[in-house]
């Protein structure tokens, strides 16, 4: 029986699974709300801006493992989520965004909200496809769920004129899907492996280096099982943190950037380098030259085009991270690392990551209070100091999810995909620890957590600035501090130096901002009152908490590897 | 670097050549040339892409096309035995009778036809590879006043028998 456009593309929903999609209104989608208002299966979510809309299916995508919806209108509702896409985009976040696009007739006549949006999103979508025709309206709803969710996920984009979702046509939506030039990797090539196996059971310095890859394919369980069979230490990039458990004998840390000292060291001086899941990004490898230069390198990843990209590697392996690692278990024999792993934790000794504890509160207490508090839980961050510090001391694995804007570095990231991670996973605590700036950018989203029902506990690291950059401003930029300071008003000195008793109050006061929304609001100032705040916001089911802790505008991000250098040349203090 | 050939089959849709070329300015890829058209199947385009790489880079752009939904096949032509030609025309203006002489003689060196003619001008129509387009180009420019050229990229197709070039 043929049916309209509109009424098909909630049957496909419903096909595919999806019990929740993030929405904004707007002309161009006004028919297939009207269609969501009629059925009651699929929960809308209203937020209050189309990026922290898309932010919120990310963090609800990544919760959950199922593929996150959007449904925005055409024109500045469509370029609102661009942000969004390129942050999916390259941290493979399955979304399947729709978005409303003016009739048929009038695309190209730079009709009133129209953009083209298919073509502005082209290289930071798995996918995209404007539907030019009804008949195709179910084929492609079927093609980008698949697409968004297999091989190496992504955001798809399906851009909806306004005349198909009311046109009628074929009503079925088909059950399976052929695409000739998409087939992902699903094999393992067991030659390679055995070779990579072969490489690894002769090194003396071997080591594991886990990327986001490890958690994309859920083959958390495998590594660990690897990593005690053959008794080899293993470092994480920040994607893949919580691929194996923070507190495993066997786990260094995260290498890259802001790595710990340990992790980096053991990179450099390693001589099979074993790596899973990772696209050797540059936060990772410093200068490329001097890159675990005694090592061969093993690299396994489930897309091809990852491989020997950055850096050149000995073996490379495309596969899915879970059956590779399931092949080497059959075949994983102890090795004598003891005195590989004797030097790592020397080096460890000599440089642990540790803050200061005679200057008052620090990042490093709150996020050790929270590994504390919290067993199973979501935490989401923001971007900046207060992240990198998260993926220092922050401790996962099992029950605990780690939730981060990686690859695009995305500030105004964190509420929503803290917000998102709660609508999915209700039954969990959800955390987002985010910095001053950051959190201003999506601050609107206070009303979704409300009117969603959505009580996440948000951890405001308040060191009054912009504090990644005024870091690389205080080490390498003569204490300039421009466009840093959140104090800073017309009146202020026009050379101002760092903070003083003349400086103009700090605003928003977070604290009445929680209180306008009807949310609960904590300032933390000491040690002391960390913990008992955190319990306390753990308490309150009924909304969700600002925790604001004020700490240091002084504290830096250290260990750190200035970009180009190599990985041994860390700032350490 | 050196040039290198791809043919590449992608699915005849709208947005699937400025996908395609759009991967090329993004990534900073060398592109030369770049030509396409339907093929036998008239859901399927075949492109024919010249790029200037390394090796490395090389089989990194194969493997950023190949990993396009769009993309259904992609072949190295660089080491094959191919059918390799660029269509040229070129119209060589202003000239006196002994210069259109001279471009007769010039066409049937090149093995090239003369396409049109009028009272001052000569049209060219070339059909040869890129590199005898470039040499014919250069001799026109050397020996005329003024010349006009439209060429189309070239387009490549495997041997049949191995041995053709
Ligand atoms: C959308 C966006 N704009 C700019 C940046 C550059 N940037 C990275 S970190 C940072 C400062 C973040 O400040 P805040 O949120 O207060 O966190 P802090 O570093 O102080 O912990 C900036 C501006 C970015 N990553 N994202
Ligand atoms: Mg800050």
């Amino acid at each position: 029986m043929d049916i309209t456009g509109r009424k098909l593309f909630v049957r496909a929903l419903l096909e595919e699974g999806v019990d929740t999609i993030f929405g904004y209104p707007g002309g161009m989608v006004t028919d297939v709300m009207d269609e969501l208002y009629k059925q009651d299966e699929i929960r809308l979510v209203l937020p209050r801006h189309e990026q922290a809309l898309i932010h919120e299916a990310e963090g609800y995508a990544k919760a959950t493992g199922k593929v996150g919806v959007c449904l925005v209108t055409s024109g500045p509702g469509a370029t609102n989520t661009i942000t969004g896409l390129a942050d999916a985009h390259y941290d493979n976040i399955p979304l399947v965004c729709f978005t409303g696009q003016v009739p048929l007739s009038l695309i190209g006549n730079d009709a009133f909200q129209e953009v083209d949006i298919v073509g502005m999103t082209r290289s930071i979508t798995k996918y995209g496809v404007t539907v030019r025709d009804r008949k195709d309206l179910g084929k492609i709803i079927k093609m980008a769920f698949h697409i968004a969710r297999t091989g190496k996920p992504g955001p798809v984009l399906i851009d909806l004129p306004k005349d198909i979702q009311t046109q009628s046509g074929d009503g079925r939506y088909p059950d399976t899907v052929n695409i000739r030039g998409y087939k992902p990797n699903e094999g393992v090539h067991v030659g390679q492996l055995k070779k990579a196996y072969k490489l690894l059971k002769a090194a003396h310095r071997p080591l594991i280096l886990a990327g986001g890859g490890v958690l994309l394919g859920r083959a958390q369980k495998e590594l660990q099982e690897f990593v005690e069979k053959m008794k080899v230490p293993v470092v994480t990039t920040i994607m893949g943190k919580g691929a194996i458990p923070a507190k495993h004998p066997y786990y260094i840390g995260n290498s890259g950037m802001h790595g710990r000292y340990a992790a980096n060291i053991a990179v450099s001086e390693c001589d099979v380098l074993f790596s899973i899941g990772t696209r050797f990004n540059d936060r990772i490898t410093g200068d490329l030259n001097e890159f675990a230069p005694n090592a061969k390198i093993v690299h396994i990843d489930i897309d091809t085009a990852a491989i020997s990209r950055n850096v050149v590697v000995d073996v490379p392996i495309v596969a899915d991270a879970k059956l590779a690692l399931e092949k080497l278990n059959e075949w994983a024999e102890p090795k004598n690392t003891k005195g590989w792993l004797e030097q790592i934790r020397v080096w460890d000794q000599e440089n642990p990551l540790e803050m200061r504890r005679d200057r008052g509160m620090t990042p490093q207490m709150i996020l050790e209070a929270i590994n504390a508090e919290f067993d199973a839980c979501v935490i989401t961050t923001d971007v900046g100091q207060h992240q990198m510090w998260a993926t220092q001391y922050l401790e996962f694995g099992g029950e605990k999810q780690f939730i981060t804007s990686g690859g695009l570095g995305t500030m105004g990231f964190g509420f929503p995909a803290a917000l998102g991670a709660k609508i999915g996973r209700p039954d969990l605590p959800v955390i987002c620890i985010t910095g001053d700036g950051g959190f201003q950018m999506n601050m609107q989203e206070m009303a979704t957590a409300i009117t969603e029902d959505a009580p996440v506990i948000i951890c405001l690291f308040n060191n009054q600035y912009l504090g990644m950059v005024r870091q690389m401003q205080q080490l390498f930029y003569g204490k300039r501090y421009e466009a840093t300071c959140l104090r800073r008003r017309r009146t202020c000195p026009a050379n101002c130096k760092g903070k003083s008793e003349a400086c103009p109050p700090y605003l928003p006061d977070f604290m009445q901002f929680a209180k306008a929304y009807g949310a609960h609001g904590i300032r933390v100032e000491r040690e002391e009152e960390i913990a008992a705040a955190l319990k306390e916001a753990r308490a309150h089911a009924d909304a969700p908490t600002v925790i604001e802790f004020m700490i240091s505008s002084d504290e830096l991000v250290l260990p750190m590897v200035q970009g180009g250098t190599p990985m041994s040349k860390m700032i350490l203090k | 670097m050196k040039n290198r050939w791809i043919a590449l089959y992608v699915e005849n849709q709208v947005g699937v050549l400025a996908k395609v070329s759009g991967l090329f300015s993004g990534k900073s890829y060398n592109l030369q040339s770049l030509t396409v058209g339907t093929t036998e199947d008239e859901t399927v385009s075949r492109m024919t892409i010249c790029v200037a790489s390394d090796d490395i880079t090389f089989e990194q752009i194969k493997k950023q096309l190949n990993r396009m939904v769009e993309v259904i096949k992609v072949i190295d032509l660089t080491n094959v035995p191919l059918h390799m030609k660029e269509i040229l025309f070129a119209k060589v203006l202003h000239c006196s009778t002994a210069e259109k002489e001279e471009v007769f003689q010039i066409a049937q060196v090149f093995d090239v036809q003369v396409a049109d003619i009028g009272k001052d001008g000569v049209l060219l129509e070339c059909k040869l590879t890129e590199r005898r387009n470039n040499e014919l180009i250069v001799l026109l420019k050397s020996r005329f006043k003024q010349i006009e050229v439209v060429r189309g990229g070239a387009v490549a197709i495997e041997s049949i028998s191995t041995s053709c070039r």
